[in-house]
């Protein structure tokens, strides 16, 4: 494993009717860590804390060897905030040209616009041909590769993937795993990757992890995971019997 | 004969005519501006904050933007006579009364209508954008420029408004010749008079202003609605 970027310790966010708690997690910069699990598991909750736009309850992150604890509202400077991001299920695009959308990013950290560094990723993600487009035009998995864009040109340290790819037809969701595992590759962010297919964490994750009911079940190497897990809930997950 | 007279009125550039349409445009103008810098923000704010007593304020909101304009304009009467408390002033029948009255009446529906068009963006959006590394502020005013189409509706829903409202003007301002007399008490004293030609021509001019106010809102819903770039 390489270098720590996260380090979880005794967190708990509390809502009515439902609790996550992670005792121990670390994540590591330049690996895919995929999180399986049920809807309502807690997964979106998980990502939300990482990406610290919700404060838990109780414990500690430690992002970037800098701990920030709940309820102390200068534990959240923006600068560490601005080196994450997610993209979501559904991408909420500006009601403008899919250009002015991808640089966004760039202008409210007030970056200069650097077309040459933008031009790879947009034609990575098979974009070029809309730039002028207004982004209402767009197709769902256009969309999506858009939001893709928007989240990589301005290289956040951490990627966190909210099922980006669950409402996308093959052709779109093959664009956007390689998308990702080639910056993945080249520039070695935490990517934290939310998705309902065992077979995109085969294909994506270094390490995966099961989630449910709001408790980390399983933790493993994708290779554990799928054909050694050590858990008999997530020999039951994998079976899709875990829930009936 | 009283359509002729009427577009021999319009045609002559009469003096008279052409300063009661400048009051208008001016009264309604900056009355328009003070509750559009008021009402956009407060309505931006209702829409993109959640706070206790919200839903009350939001009703205030609503009941203001249906409240009789003559009402409004008896406030304003009472507040700026003699022995109201602004009547130091001497504000009552100046067009200071009058814009005071109309960004009065213009204000909850710029609001109202900020608010609703601002309520109307995508909630994911704000969210999004945040993931993004927005700051709130920075999210609010993309918000608030996605919203921009509702925003000019809201504007030109309060012109719309006042332009065409008489009672608030008429006790407030008191329909003085070359001073506070616009196309609305205009149109009221000339066909009491019996100058139903002038008083046609006021019509037509009145029309005309709203007609275009309410093309410009519909031109600029269409382009939204149908952009493709």
């Amino acid at each position: 494993m390489g270098e720590k970027s996260y380090q979880i310790k005794n967190l708990l966010k509390k809502y009515p009717g439902f609790e996550l708690r992670v005792d121990d997690l670390p994540l590591f910069k330049g690996e895919v860590f995929c999180l399986l699990g049920p809807s309502g598991a807690g997964k979106t909750t998980l990502l939300r804390l990482l990406n610290f736009l919700e404060e838990a309850d109780e414990g500690e992150i430690i992002f970037e060897g800098r701990s920030f604890i709940p309820h102390n509202n200068n534990t959240r400077p923006l600068e560490m905030m601005r080196k994450i991001t997610t993209v979501f299920q559904r991408p909420a695009l500006l009601k403008d040209s899919v250009w002015n959308n991808i640089i966004y990013p760039l202008k409210i950290r007030k970056r200069q616009v650097n077309k040459q560094e933008i031009m790879p990723v947009v034609e990575e993600l098979g974009i070029s041909h809309l730039l002028r487009q207004n982004s209402r035009t767009l197709s769902g998995g256009e969309a999506q590769r858009v939001a893709m864009a928007r989240a990589l040109v301005f290289k956040p340290q951490v990627l966190l993937l909210d099922e980006p790819t669950a409402n996308l037809d093959p052709g779109n969701i093959k664009i956007i795993e390689q998308m990702v595992t080639k910056y993945a590759a080249q520039e070695k962010p935490t990517v934290v990757w939310i998705t309902h297919n065992h077979f995109q964490a085969k294909r994506v994750g270094d390490r995966v992890c099961l989630l449910e009911g709001g408790h980390l079940v399983e933790v493993s190497s994708k290779d554990t995971f799928f054909n050694n897990p050590r858990q008999r809930r997530t020999q039951e997950f994998l079976a899709g019997e875990m829930y009936f | 004969m009283e359509a002729v007279n009427a577009l021999k009125l319009l045609l002559t550039f009469d003096p008279y005519v052409y300063n009661i349409i400048g009051v208008s445009l001016q009264v309604s103008g900056i009355a328009l501006l003070f509750s559009t810098l008021i009402g956009i923000p407060v309505g931006a704010t209702l829409g993109l904050t959640h706070f206790r007593g919200k839903p009350f304020v939001t009703a205030l909101l609503y009941t203001g933007m249906g409240f009789p304009p003559v009402v409004i304009g008896l406030f304003v009467f009472l507040l700026f006579s003699s022995v109201g408390p602004l009547g130091n002033l001497g504000w009552l029948f100046t067009t200071r009364a009058m814009i005071t009255a109309q960004t009065i009446i213009a204000f909850p529906m710029v609001s109202g209508f900020t608010m609703a068009a601002v309520l109307s963006v995508d909630k994911n959006l704000m969210k999004q954008l945040q993931a993004l590394g927005a700051t709130r502020f920075q999210a609010s005013w993309a918000a608030i420029k996605e919203a921009r189409i509702g925003v000019l509706v809201a504007i030109i829903a309060g012109f719309g408004g006042i332009i065409s409202e008489v009672g608030a003007v008429m006790l407030v301002g008191g329909n003085i010749a070359g001073k506070t007399r616009v196309l609305t008490t205009a149109i009221v004293l000339e066909t009491r008079q019996g100058n139903f030609g002038v008083a046609i021509a006021f019509g037509i001019i009145l029309l005309a202003i709203t007609f275009i106010a309410n093309l410009t809102m519909i031109t600029l819903q269409k382009k939204h609605l149908f952009a493709t770039e």
